[in-house]
């Protein structure tokens, strides 16, 4: 029996991209699980850090994109700065997050929902600029 | 001394603390902080996509403009000085943003990462000196117990920001006891406090922020001093009831109150 090993095909093309725009070398990395020790944002993730390296390792592009874990990612770069082979996930979790809103009709944070962010009247202007850069192509 | 003075969004809005203590505080002490001209929102989060071109050009304009002034570019608030400081590194390492950039830019001169950029931490630390500041303090603050919240963004990643050591920093503590206080250093100081997640991810960020503020409180930290205005409303509003038990402010409001000019 022949056994071989099926890769869809658009999940190849998902993960160059994610390659590109982040500019990061999956391989590099051993899983050691520090990002995972450090990360501060892992109460809202449903796969760890070092798994959304594992599964991208593996192909796995779907089950990233469909993950609850890049949106729980707050960009705190507490993994960049201690993975010793030099692996940022940041990046890798914001190409995954800039994949799906750069499409037409995706964006995360509509602008409607601006104005009833900013009816919390302490909500500090740095917020919701953010959000609009993360979240809206 | 005389700087080039990013301001930033927030600080012309809901931070206008953090800009005015600095600004009173500055000519005290003596330094001239221009503001510059045509500054314009640096985005507040660096764009982290390899291919993303103009969501960098208003570091980089005002970059260029303080370097055709020949002067330090100085920043306030933790994610300006986060985003203008990573471009900058761009600028000077990554030949295909530097290229793009300045094609589209246009540029009397062209811009490659020459100019630099300071927060104004950075400035009290390196140009003022905090032994120096320490003499110019007239209203030392005597038996305060104050934890400094360093959140990420003047921190990580270290070898593009360098501003201290990224695990175990100190320039905060150190700006406290030179205002005569007790800085009260507690493990948590340096954790993310979930920054823009609090626009759709409440329930992370609340999480995030009570175990900052519990591990300053068992510290048995008094007051917390932050330089980000995200980072201060966070803190203050984490947890379902908010953070009742210790306030938040901005280092400058310190400053100038030791200072006597608040």
């Amino acid at each position: 029996m022949v056994r071989s090993k099926v890769v869809p095909d658009n999940d190849k093309k998902e993960l160059a991209e994610i390659l590109k725009i982040s500019g990061e070398t999956i391989n590099d990395c051993m899983q050691c699980g520090k990002c995972t020790a450090g990360c501060p944002a892992t109460g809202g993730m449903d796969i760890l850090p070092h798994q959304i390296i594992r599964d991208l390792q593996l192909g796995q592009v779907k089950k990233v994109m469909e993950s609850k874990t890049i949106w729980s990612c707050a960009s705190c770069f507490a993994c960049a700065s201690r993975c010793p082979r030099n692996v940022d996930l940041a990046r890798l979790m914001e190409a995954a997050r800039l994949l799906i809103v750069r499409k037409k009709g995706s964006a995360r944070l509509k602008p409607e929902t601006v104005s009833q962010l900013m009816e919390d009247k302490k909500m500090p202007q740095q917020a919701v600029v953010s959000a609009f850069r993360k979240y809206n192509k | 001394m005389k700087y080039s003075y990013y301001p930033g969004c927030t600080l012309k809005t809901k931070a206008q603390e953090l800009e005015k203590f600095a600004l009173d505080s500055a000519r005290e002490l003596g330094v001239s902080l221009e503001e510059q001209k045509d500054w314009q929102c640096c985005g507040a989060v660096y764009p982290m996509g390899k291919d993303e071109v103009a969501t960098k050009l208003s570091s980089v304009r005002s970059l260029a403009a303080a370097r055709d002034k020949g002067e330090k570019l100085v920043t306030l608030c933790s994610a300006c000085h986060h985003v203008i400081k990573r471009v900058n590194d761009d600028m000077k390492n990554d030949s295909a943003i530097r290229e793009k950039v300045n094609n589209y830019l246009e540029l009397e001169k062209s811009y490659s990462g020459e100019g630099e950029v300071i927060h104004f931490l950075e400035m009290l630390r390196d140009d003022i000196g905090f032994d120096k500041l320490a003499e110019k303090v007239t209203n030392p603050l005597k038996g305060r117990k104050i934890g400094a919240y360093y959140g990420c963004l003047l921190l990580r990643p270290n070898r593009e920001m360098n501003f201290d050591d990224p695990e175990n920093p100190v320039i905060i503590e150190n700006f406290i006891a030179a205002l005569g206080a007790e800085p009260v250093k507690y493990p948590y100081r340096t954790e993310c406090c979930g920054g823009y997640l609090i626009t759709d991810n409440k329930a992370v960020t609340d999480e995030m922020t009570e175990n900052i503020v519990k591990s300053a409180a068992m510290n048995k930290v008094e007051e917390i001093v932050t330089a980000c205005p995200l980072c201060k409303y966070n803190l203050e509003e984490s947890g379902e009831a908010g953070n009742k038990n210790i306030g938040v402010s901005y280092f400058t409001e310190l400053l100038a109150e030791a200072l006597g000019v608040k």
